[in-house]
């Protein structure tokens, strides 16, 4: 397929293409981290309750399950979506680099695979397997469920860092999978992603029990309800943010531009501030906080590190400089704060093993869970339209890849209307799940609705 | 002989997503059928209760497909998704609606919330196979040029072989998810259920033979290479064994041979397919073969080793999964 043929489509499709696929992507990677961190924080309760028969555990563990039941679903259809609109709307970069990019999105489709065919009995065998195999046959879920984020975000890491391959006059001549696979951004973004999966999760699921508390429900099961996620992704976040810092260095070294644009830096510098806050204003960064030397040392461990501009690069290779810089700095904003309120956590563990019994706490962690989802969307946000104009980084932009056939604008609000529908019945349907009576059913099936618990 | 390969496999999936999620489809067109509330509560457990744990995995099957088609053979996978981009995204549309009003419909209490989402569910097994049909007739009665958006983005998918074939694909679902539900039914001693089945099968069979037959004539107008290429030549047995596997299942169906009716009925959709593919072969848009659409050596060598890796994964996974479903409920 010749590349050079291909017209240069803009305005209102290329806008409703791209809103489209934020749209779609940015609602599923909620229910898809939700879909990779649940599973092993509802077995960790599940093997709780084997291991000390606390009945409190198991009823945790099957009403997990039950949401999980609807989120894997949910996050089923919706991500075949993306998969369908990877060419409905994409099929300047699939007809052309789709085979770089196959062997990953293969993997995940076997991933894939296993996950819904293991939810499927780890479902509807609750009553029917004893207790260990049980739990074992949900093993298979949370190890399929990183491996398909681990291989998605490879072929998202490859749009930024694309290597393994080979053109002559717009067509592929040679691939090379597992190099293209494993590109350079690979390591950071992938692992910044799982991280993020069970941060999300986590703080989301203790998010619901922190809302039942501040109603009056304290018992026993509220608090372990809160607990063991937030236990999860307390421990999980201080990683992330170090794991942040490695994919923030490995920006500043591979995409200058991306970098620039998230801090604000529009002119070459030695020794630039870390920008807090500010709002790009004629080519300039305006109101921001500026910590000296700050992001000279913080990207490139050295405080007299030069920064490359913006002026480097022609302005037509600019991503939206105020998009990226906001959404970077909510992200770390989201960050840090969860930070602290992990550490919040642990201090008090650490001294009274007991969480705090402040209020505010509860206050604080009934919000952790949007919080986690908005440095989720803005992490998304920074590198996705960041990486803008190009599709492909450096290789393919983003206008010469879009579908030129008229009309995507009517798709797109098609999309937007049963996307809005499909919000309000999956917020309807978990707000019915986590106020229904903790009832020690089997997740799934009416049919063995008499089994009890103990 | 890679891209044999990979065709091969691509099409042992689309089979795979034909036979098993199309049943799956059928199911739900059988819940939209069920009648009201309270008469038809029975059937509508009973395609629950069928469909419920493997619905997922069967799901699989088409993402299997839409992947392997963008990374074995990209162009053709770019040309099909930009010239039928309508059809595809109400495909889309659709599955979103009934995947998701079905798991909502499992965990409602209510009976106007199981009606809302049942109706979603429902009516959106209706319209997803017949778009996926209509998808199918545009490629196969060559309205898909190659090239990216170059085919008519309305006459591709309105036009009598796109039509037939949509219609073809609904009638298909609702007959296999008939034949498989007169046997799930058995099993669950439900035989009063069985027997409403039974019925429906053998109505939706004679349906879908005459359907098929009106079919041979609307290519015969509409699309007279294609077919030529089903009945002549290497397609030819493959169609004769869809044929008579049809016409086979319905004495079978008669006698109540509901296991062996399962196997005739899934031969007659294989048949359809593997003919439609064979007759095709080599050619998958009109002047590109598959030789030429193919993606490089490394690229096919590394995912197919890949998924027969995957595959002594997923096989004995999914062995157990239905063994798991089929099994019949002791009670606890």
């Amino acid at each position: 397929m010749e590349l050079s043929g291909l017209p240069l489509v803009t305005g209102p499709d290329l806008v409703a293409a791209r809103t489209q696929m934020g749209l779609s992507l940015g609602w599923h990677i909620i229910v898809a981290c939700l879909g990779v961190g649940m599973p092993a924080i509802t077995l960790l309760a599940e093997w709780r309750g084997h291991r000390t028969g606390d009945v409190r555990y198991r009823l945790l563990a099957r009403r997990w399950a039950k949401a999980m039941g609807v989120l894997f679903a949910v996050g089923a259809v919706s991500g075949t979506i993306l998969s369908f609109e990877m060419g409905l709307l994409w099929p300047g970069l699939m007809g052309v680099y789709g085979e770089v990019i196959g062997l990953p999105f293969s993997l995940e489709g076997i991933a894939f695979f296993i996950e819904a065919i293991f939810l499927g009995i780890y479902l509807y065998s609750w009553d029917r397997l004893p207790p260990v195999p049980h739990l074992l046959s949900g093993v298979p879920i949370v190890l399929a469920g990183v491996a398909s984020a681990f291989f998605v975000v490879t072929a998202n890491a490859w749009m930024q860092q694309p290597t393994g391959f080979d053109t002559r006059n717009g067509r592929i001549i040679a691939v090379a999978p597992w190099a293209a696979m494993f590109n350079p951004a690979t390591p950071p973004q992938t692992t910044h992603m799982i991280l993020a999966a069970f941060m999300v999760a986590g703080f989301a699921m203790a998010s619901v029990y922190a809302v039942a508390m501040l109603r009056g429900r304290r018992d026993a099961y509220h608090r372990l309800g809160l607990l063991l996620p937030l236990t999860v992704a307390a421990i999980v976040t201080p990683v992330q943010i170090g794991v942040g810092d490695w994919a923030a260095r490995f920006v500043a070294e591979n995409q200058p531009v991306k970098l620039a644009a998230m801090e604000g830096v529009f002119e070459t510098q030695r020794g630039a501030p870390l920008h807090v806050g500010g709002i790009a204003i004629d080519g300039q960064l305006r109101y921001a906080l500026k910590i000296p030397r700050g992001l000279s040392l913080l990207a490139h461990g050295d405080p007299d590190a030069v920064i490359v501009g913006l002026n480097q690069t022609p302005k037509a290779d600019w991503p939206p400089i105020n998009i990226v810089h906001l959404a970077f700095q909510a992200m770390v904003a989201m960050g840090f704060a969860l930070l602290l309120l992990a550490v919040w956590l642990a201090v008090s563990w650490l001294r009274r093993r007991e969480p705090p019994s402040s209020p505010w706490f509860l206050r604080a962690v009934a919000v952790s869970g949007l919080a986690a989802v908005i440095a989720l969307e803005a992490g998304w946000i920074v590198t996705e339209v960041g990486r803008q104009p190009w599709i492909v980084y450096g290789v393919l932009r983003t206008s010469q890849a879009v579908n030129p056939a008229p009309g995507l604008v009517w798709g797109f609000v098609l999309v937007t209307l049963v996307y809005l529908v499909l919000t309000v019945a999956t917020v309807y349907v978990l707000r019915r799940l986590a106020r229904d009576q903790p009832v020690p059913i089997a997740p799934q099936e009416p049919d063995v609705t008499g089994f009890k618990v103990t | 002989m890679l891209p044999e390969i990979m065709i091969v496999v691509l099409w042992i999936g689309l089979t795979a997503y034909a036979l098993f999620a199309g049943a799956d489809f059928g199911g739900g067109i059988w819940d939209l059928l069920a009648g009201r509330s309270a008469a038809g509560r029975p059937q509508r457990e009973l395609v629950e209760h069928s469909i419920g744990p493997v619905w997922e995995a069967n799901h699989v099957w088409l993402i299997f497909v839409i992947v392997l088609m963008w990374t074995g053979i990209p162009s053709v996978f770019a040309a099909v998704a930009s010239t039928l981009y309508i059809p595809l995204t109400l495909v889309a549309l659709g599955i979103i609606a009934r995947g998701s009003a079905f798991a909502f419909r499992k965990v409602s209490t209510r009976l106007w919330q199981q009606r809302l989402f049942g109706a979603a569910f429902a009516f959106s097994s209706l319209v997803t196979p017949y778009f996926l049909g209509t998808a199918a007739g545009a490629v196969a009665s060559r309205r898909v040029p190659p090239g990216i958006a170059e085919g008519n983005l309305v006459t591709s998918w309105n036009n009598p072989t796109s039509i037939i074939a949509g219609l073809l694909a609904v009638g298909v679902t609702a007959y296999l998810a008939a034949v498989f539900l007169t046997r799930d039914a058995q099993r669950l001693g439900r035989h009063d259920l069985a027997e409403a089945f039974r019925r429906r099968a053998l109505i939706t069979g004679c349906l879908v033979g005459l359907l098929s037959a009106a079919g041979l004539i609307v290519l015969w107008l509409d699309a007279p290479r294609l077919l030529t290429e089903l009945t002549t030549g290497r397609a030819l047995p493959l169609l004769v064994l869809s044929v008579v596997s049809g016409l086979a299942s319905l004495p079978l169906l008669w006698r109540r041979a509901y296991l062996a009716v399962r196997l005739t009925a899934a031969l007659a959709v294989v048949g359809l397919l593997w003919g439609w593919g064979v007759g095709q072969y080599p050619e998958l848009l009109p002047g590109v073969t598959l030789d030429r659409a193919a993606a490089t050596e490394t690229v096919l060598a590394a995912t197919l080793g890949a998924l027969a890796i995957g595959a002594l994964l997923v096989v004995p996974s999914l062995w157990w999964l239905y063994r798991t479903s089929q099994r019949g409920h002791s009670p606890s």
